[in-house]
């Protein structure tokens, strides 16, 4: 999932202290099950941000939406009909449901309300971490089904640089080192020998450097 | 002897000689001078010396221009290159411009994470790794091409080299690594500090069993502590550093005012018994901020004079 | 033991602490209330293993969105009591009731006030 986190109030606060309707959309999917911007922290939120204008004196409406995705425009189109009634929203979907609502809602400022953070798993219950960087050409096969490009500092295709120490990363030592991961799967799965060989200089036109990336399907397309 | 390039290091080490190189750090300036001074005190003990790219992340004066300051003392410099800063754009044009000044050596290095440096908010690089670096220098070299193809006038000739870190984890890959830098086409190694040479001399041991040594040279690295201080520092704090507490116990056993001494004794009874162990072809050392002594180091451990090699 | 404790709390019985939500609390202030006090089982006894446990880390959570947004954190507040403790919870609430009128009313309230007049 794409993981976030809930914004400080403060700077939501700094956002939108200029409007008087505002309307908080929240999104069910991602946000939601890493529970940064689905229904329950709509709610809160704007209850925090009414008492906060009531408490200055300040008559603001603020009403409360959740869709069931902010990235597809079915269910952003629910809003349509009351979107003319504000005069900002505050998005807690990702960095995507943001965009492309502001896209389709062209004239009405969308601000954000979370901050995005990465593509991640569920660790426990509270920990989310990053699994994924999207690079636009999946080489988990030849890694043991680990990934150094989001796994590894500094994205080394062949690692472990010489801070490895006891399973660890040397920017924390909390974070566990990606090459200590490949070595240990490698190993369990009896292919420890495709350690050595070396991983070819990665084609990075796929990912963030060959700019702003579209998938085409033909077969699907309408 | 054959000789793949007119490196004076090469020559050295391929006429069987130890070699020892040093290493100068630039300034966090601009003043030639601090490069200059420090290369003066150590080039009659050394036969290469080291600049650093960058060390730690902290910004410095940039290895490139000061390896040229020492080029034009007549020096023989060994241009240290980070893949952390630099894509794959600036690091073959940073090859060139080394090599149109005649810069035969080059050291690949990943490179520290901004994390540890001046400039932590920075973005990293890392377009390629340092196992790629070496590939793509011997590209350059061998076969005279740019990586996207196209051909190189005038080729960079350079003797291509790489760390190894025995000490960092897991220990059971660290051969295996190092047999990884040689196929991509590392020519000489220099190793991190060694304070545990029992360790060291196991890798070493496990590489000889593969032959490694043999299509090598191997240059252990040594730093002498000025303190007990940098000792329990070098422990506690340096990622991928191994120092037994024996050798902190000892630093920490002599008064003050002689722990320089006895760091600088540490270090030259490494180099002793590492002399005589298969497999070593030479040392590093890095005094970090203690060039001065790396004559009294190289002359106490019987590696002076150096040896002279033909042009 | 019909003990006395002051008449200006309002009781909401729940089946266990678990069950408050942030939102709850902070309805509660949006509403009026001047303070909320939130009173779970002893630590370590809670009948569905970790409610009180659970209530603990929200109510944090409400303390600092009633910081950072002026109405004040120290108007909520967690108490363990076990149920046989009822000289120690008329303690709290008397304790409670004290802080919460030295803090003066909810602002809240007093904005509402002044936007009815």
């Amino acid at each position: 999932m794409i993981v976030a986190k809930k914004k400080p109030v403060e700077e939501i606060i700094e956002e939108v202290k200029n409007y008087e309707k505002i309307l908080v959309v929240g999104c069910n999917e991602c946000v939601t099950v890493c529970e940064a911007g689905g229904k329950k922290e709509v709610a809160v939120l704007a209850s925090a941000l009414r008492m906060y204008f009531m408490n200055q004196g300040k008559d603001i409406r603020l009403d409360e939406v959740t869709l069931e995705r902010q990235c597809d425009h079915e269910y952003l189109e629910e809003i349509r009909n009351i979107i003319d009634q504000y005069d900002a929203v505050i998005s807690l979907a990702c960095g995507v449901g943001v965009q492309f609502m502001a896209e389709k809602y062209f004239s009405t400022p969308i601000l954000p309300g979370v901050d995005t953070c990465f593509m991640g798993a569920a660790e426990e219950r509270g920990v989310w971490s990053e699994r994924c960087q999207g690079c636009g050409h999946c080489i988990l096969a030849r890694t043991g089904g680990i990934c150094p490009v989001s796994r590894c500092a500094k994205r080394l295709f062949n690692g472990p640089c010489g801070g490895s120490t006891k399973g660890h990363c040397e920017i924390d030592k909390d974070l566990v080192c990606g090459w200590q991961l490949i070595i240990d799967r490698l190993k369990e799965l009896g292919r420890l020998e495709d350690y050595e060989i070396i991983a070819p200089i990665k084609d990075w036109s796929t990912e963030r450097a060959g700019g702003p990336r579209k998938v085409v399907r033909e077969d699907v397309r309408q | 002897m054959k000789t793949n390039t007119p490196s004076k290091l090469e020559k050295i080490l391929k006429a069987g000689h130890m070699a020892v190189t040093s290493e100068c750090g630039p300034p966090r300036g601009s003043d030639p001078e601090a490069i200059t001074k420090k290369a003066e005190m150590i080039k009659n003990h050394v036969d290469a010396i080291n600049i650093t790219d960058n060390q730690t992340s902290v910004t410095r004066l940039c290895s490139l221009a000061a390896c040229i300051r020492l080029k034009l003392m007549g020096l023989e410099p060994v241009l240290q290159m980070v893949v952390r800063d630099r894509n794959r754009i600036a690091l073959q044009s940073d090859i060139l411009g080394a090599a149109s000044f005649d810069i035969y050596n080059i050291l690949c290095l990943s490179g520290d994470h901004q994390q540890f440096g001046d400039n932590p908010q920075g973005q990293n690089v890392f377009d390629i790794d340092s196992m790629q670096l070496i590939q793509m220098v011997r590209l350059m070299r061998d076969e005279g091409k740019f990586l996207g193809g196209d051909d190189i006038e005038r080729p960079p000739r350079m003797f291509v080299g790489a760390a190894a870190n025995p000490f960092a984890d897991p220990f059971e890959i660290r051969v295996p690594r190092l047999a990884k830098k040689i196929a991509a086409g590392a020519e000489f190694i220099q190793t991190q500090c060694i304070y545990n040479l029992d360790k060291f001399e196991l890798w070493l041991k496990q590489a000889r069993d593969r032959g490694l040594h043999e299509r090598v040279f191997i240059l252990a690295g040594v730093t002498p502590f000025k303190s007990a201080g940098m000792a329990k520092y070098m422990k506690n704090r340096v990622p991928g550093m191994d120092v037994p507490d024996e050798v902190v116990k000892r630093m920490s056993g002599v008064p003050k005012e002689k722990q320089a001494e006895e760091g600088i004794k540490i270090c030259v009874e490494s180099i002793q018994r590492l002399k005589e162990v298969e497999g070593v072809s030479g040392f590093h050392i890095m005094a970090i901020e203690w060039e001065e002594k790396v004559p009294e180091i190289v002359e106490r451990a019987g590696l002076y004079p150096r040896p002279s090699v033909e042009d | 033991m019909r003990l006395r404790y002051p008449s200006n709390i309002r009781i909401i019985l729940l089946p266990c602490t678990g069950k408050v939500d942030v939102i709850h609390l902070l309805r509660a202030f949006e509403k009026g209330a001047d303070g909320a006090c939130i009173v779970g089982c002893l630590e370590g006894e809670c009948h569905y293993n970790n409610g009180n446990i659970r209530a603990r880390k929200r109510v944090e959570q409400v303390r600092q969105i009633l910081d950072s947004i002026g109405i004040g954190g120290e108007r909520v507040q967690m108490y363990n009591v076990s149920s046989s403790e009822a000289p120690r919870f008329v303690k709290i609430v008397e304790e409670m009731t004290e802080k919460i009128i030295s803090m003066g009313p909810n602002p809240i309230k007093i904005a509402r006030k002044r936007k009815a007049a």
